[in-house]
């Protein structure tokens, strides 16, 4: 369980996050949308230790962010920055192979090794394994950096916006991995979205934002309606059923 | 790269130059009093107006160097940053300086009887050179990376010097090399600065190209769309600025950073339209080597301390405030 | 087994090194062994130390630019031996032993660093150039604040301090040198045991912080190393300029991977084979003692503009 209380936070003299509180329960696909500036990216650079908590608390399990080692965290909780721009040159497999560093701080047994492996056939990656990540493509790459947090072996996942850069054919595979993710393995993934309609296909619970406060926070069916984007979005959108998922036309 | 224009605020403008002229005059006075030989305003006048003495031969032809250096340097560099289209080149960050500097030495050892005349051609030369081949290299780089460009002219800059010091190095020309990089005025006598007036004048004809060097500045596209000669007007500005700079380092050395500092913080008061900012640029750039210089002849009475380790100093610490003042697009 | 290419460029350091020794060599074999042997051993030892405080800088800034002379580290030093001088005054500066001066100036220099880079790096490290700009930008500023507070020391007293601050190659300060071989040597025993996390550093700053590693922990440990090196560097033999760079991209270039182990081995023995090979052609053969560092200077402007064309072609 996810355990976020309380939590503030100040840039500068603008108030981002205004005394946020929430739980998001263990297993299944969170998705956290909202307008810009609502405050998503740095509620999730808070949970990931990226930034440092001006006041509240925010707890995985028994593990408190802030008061728990960042490498016992490493062992909870795996996350994915937007722009992670590698600056070294290095083939996919030693990629995903530091997704094992907080396991083994640097001496990788056989154990980690198959891990590795394991990890580059769930994401498609052993034909290109010994590529260097800068020679693939934008899909190809997240794939790579996905598997890198897949192989970290965590109960939690944390994505901040994946899907930008990706065509409309990586953005759903990955959003399927994900969801397999979270159901073979029971993984907590908690995913910021921009893209309402990837929430409300893929995930089992959207937590909206707004002005730094939680707006809403409900599973897919009963938050996709019209009346609620209204209300987070400042925006008339129509909302159409197909199949058993419900989709915001805003495009349009 | 578009720069902002803040609000047009004519009143701004007219109290900023007054008060600068203002303040030049004061400068002038103190430059024109202070030195080794004490003597009194008053005498220096009276001598003068016996047609001889310390005023005609030493503090007025100092003053006046100062003056037309800081003025020609500061007028090139918002030139330069139009057509570059760029707030942080001059000539100091982009090599011409010291593409000036190797044109001397490579003078030196060719021709080392050459005349002031042929050395003066031969260092504008380099300098334009130079110039140009910051402009290709400029070319090649992003848009999107505007510090690059600045980064890129230093280091181009730094392999051009490099290449000097080499040569003086192996010719015993290292003293020059010490004269040319280190911007003084102290050898400034009555006969040996007269060159800086070229200079002046250089400036001044870049002036009655102000608008051209505008429209350049708005690209290659929109300048051409707007019937101007894009590329001869680059050329020309170009020239202006490698002749002041080659001028310059001949006479009183380098002097980096006055076109720099100067017509960025001339711009932030009153915006960028050539024909009115720069006789301002002028006068600030006047006004601030002027002042450096008196500053480092009072720091260490009677030492000297040269004007170009003194702005060396202010200089480095107004770009250092406009690089973190500004946001990343700079 | 060790790569072929370590063992090719282990022989060409070796090869450098022995060519030092032996060409042109007459004499007593007892004094040319100390003379030389204390000269090959200071250029071997700033050798070594600019490698690795370059590749070091270079992981906790996350890119391959980056030196610390380059974002003014050794100009720094500079400035704060020339404070020193001006604070203490020749009288003060002479009491004290060559070793007491190189440790507070080593001190003030790590706190200093710590200070400015810390947070440079923390804050700027989105962009890139903004950050090096400023770097190169601090070490003009500190260079010319040094030029600056020289003119004000009285100029005679500067040029006799200024010569015992900077022991250069034909002035060799041997127990400055044992005191730096000694340094250096044990940052590299820190660095060579941490190569594993700075594998990690080099990822970026939030994909290690998400495999565990305590970065701010490790940016204080690197930089206090990195000042170490500029600092023992800088005393023996002065500013080095862009060398750096050009040993770094030798290095990555050659070993086409960024494993801190090989790199950091390539780098020092690429390091040693230009600084005593050089010293050797330029010294020995071409009787150019000097320009040495002119040449440096000059490939390494070539290959930072040669690293940026290639990165960002617009």
């Amino acid at each position: 369980m996810i355990d976020i209380q309380n939590v503030t936070y100040h840039h500068g003299r603008s108030l981002i996050l205004d005394d946020v509180s929430l739980r998001l329960k263990k297993g299944g696909i969170t998705a956290l949308v909202g307008p810009n500036g609502a405050g998503k990216s740095t509620l999730f650079a808070l949970m990931a230790r990226l930034l440092p908590l001006q006041s509240g608390s925010i707890r995985f399990d028994e593990m408190e962010v802030g008061k728990t080692g960042t490498q016992s965290l490493a062992r909870k909780l795996a996350i994915l920055r937007q722009e992670a721009n590698v600056a070294s040159r290095i083939t996919v497999r030693d990629l995903v192979g530091f997704g094992r560093f907080p396991h083994h701080q640097g001496r990788a047994s056989e154990a980690d090794e198959a891990f590795v492996q394991k990890s580059l056939h769930e994401f498609d990656l052993a034909s290109i394994a010994d590529r260097f990540i800068d020679e693939l493509s934008g899909g190809q790459r997240q794939r790579a950096l996905v598997a890198m947090a897949f192989a970290q072996d965590t109960d939690y996942l944390l994505l901040d916006e994946p899907l930008n850069n990706l065509d409309m054919y990586f953005a759903r595979s990955l959003m399927q991995q994900l969801r397999a993710l979270a159901d073979a393995y029971g993984k907590t993934i908690v995913i910021v979205l921009h893209e309402i309609n990837y929430a409300s296909g893929h995930a089992d619970e959207i937590i909206a934002l707004k002005q730094g406060r939680v707006a809403l926070q409900a599973p897919p069916e009963s938050f996709m309606t019209a009346e609620n984007l209204f209300a987070i979005y400042g925006m008339d959108v129509q909302v159409e059923t197909f199949g058993n998922r419900k989709i915001a036309l805003h495009q349009v | 790269m578009p720069r902002e224009t803040p609000p047009q605020r004519p009143w701004i403008r007219v109290t900023l130059t007054t008060s600068i002229v203002a303040i030049l005059l004061c400068l002038i006075l103190i430059s024109l009093s202070i030195g080794v030989i004490e003597t009194s305003l008053a005498d220096l006048f009276s001598q003068a107006a016996d047609g001889e003495g310390l005023l005609l031969l030493s503090r007025l032809p100092r003053t006046l160097a100062t003056l037309l250096a800081g003025a020609s340097l500061a007028v090139a560099g918002f030139i330069l940053q139009t057509l570059v289209q760029n707030r942080f080149v001059e000539p100091a960050t982009v090599g011409t300086a010291d593409s000036a500097a190797l044109g001397l030495i490579g003078v030196s050892i060719v021709l080392p009887d050459a005349g002031i005349f042929s050395k003066m051609l031969v260092g504008s030369l380099a300098a334009f050179v130079g110039a140009l081949g910051f402009l290709a290299l400029v070319k090649r780089l992003p848009r999107t990376q505007p510090l690059l460009v600045p980064l890129c002219g230093i280091f181009y800059g730094g392999v051009i010097s490099s290449v000097a010091t080499f040569l003086a190095y192996e010719n015993d020309l290292m003293q020059y090399i010490g004269i040319w990089m280190n911007g003084e005025f102290s050898g400034v006598l009555q006969g040996r600065y007269e060159l800086l007036w070229a200079s002046g004048l250089i400036a001044l004809a870049g002036y009655a190209y102000a608008d051209k060097f505008t429209i350049a500045g708005l690209g290659r596209d929109t300048a051409s769309g707007l019937g101007l000669n894009y590329s001869q007007t680059i050329h020309l500005g170009l020239a202006i600025v490698a002749m002041v700079t080659a001028f310059t380092v001949i006479t009183v050395g380098m002097l980096p950073f006055v076109g720099l500092v100067v017509p960025n913080i001339v711009s932030r008061f009153v915006g960028d339209n050539s024909r009115k900012v720069l006789p301002l640029v002028a006068l600030v750039g006047g006004t601030f080597v002027l002042g450096s210089d008196i500053l480092g002849r009072v720091l260490r009475f009677p030492y000297e301390i040269p004007a170009g380790a003194i702005f060396g100093v202010i200089g480095t610490f107004v770009f250092l405030w406009l690089l973190l003042a500004r946001p990343s697009r700079a | 087994m060790p790569d072929k290419r370590l063992i090719f460029l282990f022989l060409s350091a070796l090869a450098a090194c022995l060519a030092f020794m032996l060409v042109g060599a007459r004499g007593s074999w007892d004094f040319l062994l100390v003379f030389r042997g204390t000269k090959l051993l200071t250029l071997i030892a700033i050798s070594v130390a600019v490698a690795v405080a370059t590749i070091l800088f270079q992981t906790l800034s996350a890119n391959r630019i980056l030196t610390p002379s380059i974002m003014g580290l050794d100009a720094l030093y500079v400035l704060l031996q020339t404070i020193l001088v001006f604070v203490l005054g020749g009288a003060g500066l002479a009491s004290l032993s060559a070793e007491v001066k190189f440790l507070a100036s080593f001190l003030l220099l790590m706190f200093a660093s710590v200070l400015l880079f810390g947070v440079l790096l923390n804050r700027q490290r989105e962009d890139l150039f903004r950050l090096l700009l400023i770097g190169v930008i601090f070490g003009i500023l500190f260079r010319s604040v040094s030029a600056l507070i020289s003119r004000l020391i009285d100029p005679s007293e500067f040029m006799i301090l200024q010569g015992e601050l900077f022991a250069s190659f034909n002035k060799t300060n041997t127990s400055l040198l044992a005191i730096s071989a000694l340094m250096i040597g044990l940052c590299c025993i820190v660095v060579w045991r941490r190569r594993r996390v700075l594998d990690v550093m080099a990822l970026g700053r939030e994909t290690a912080i998400g495999l565990g590693v305590d970065t701010g922990r490790e940016l204080f440990i690197g930089l206090v190393i990195v000042s170490a090196l500029v600092a023992t560097s800088t005393a023996l033999v002065g500013p080095v300029g862009f060398f750096g760079l050009l040993v770094s991209a030798l290095a990555y270039e050659l070993m086409k991977t960024s494993g801190h182990g090989p790199v950091f081995i390539a780098a020092a023995l690429i390091s040693i084979t230009i600084i005593v090979g050089g010293q050797t052609l330029f010294e020995r053969v071409l009787h150019m003692g000097a320009t040495l560092s002119v040449v440096i200077e000059f490939l390494g402007g070539i290959t930072f503009l040669l690293i940026v064309f290639r990165k960002y072609k617009a």
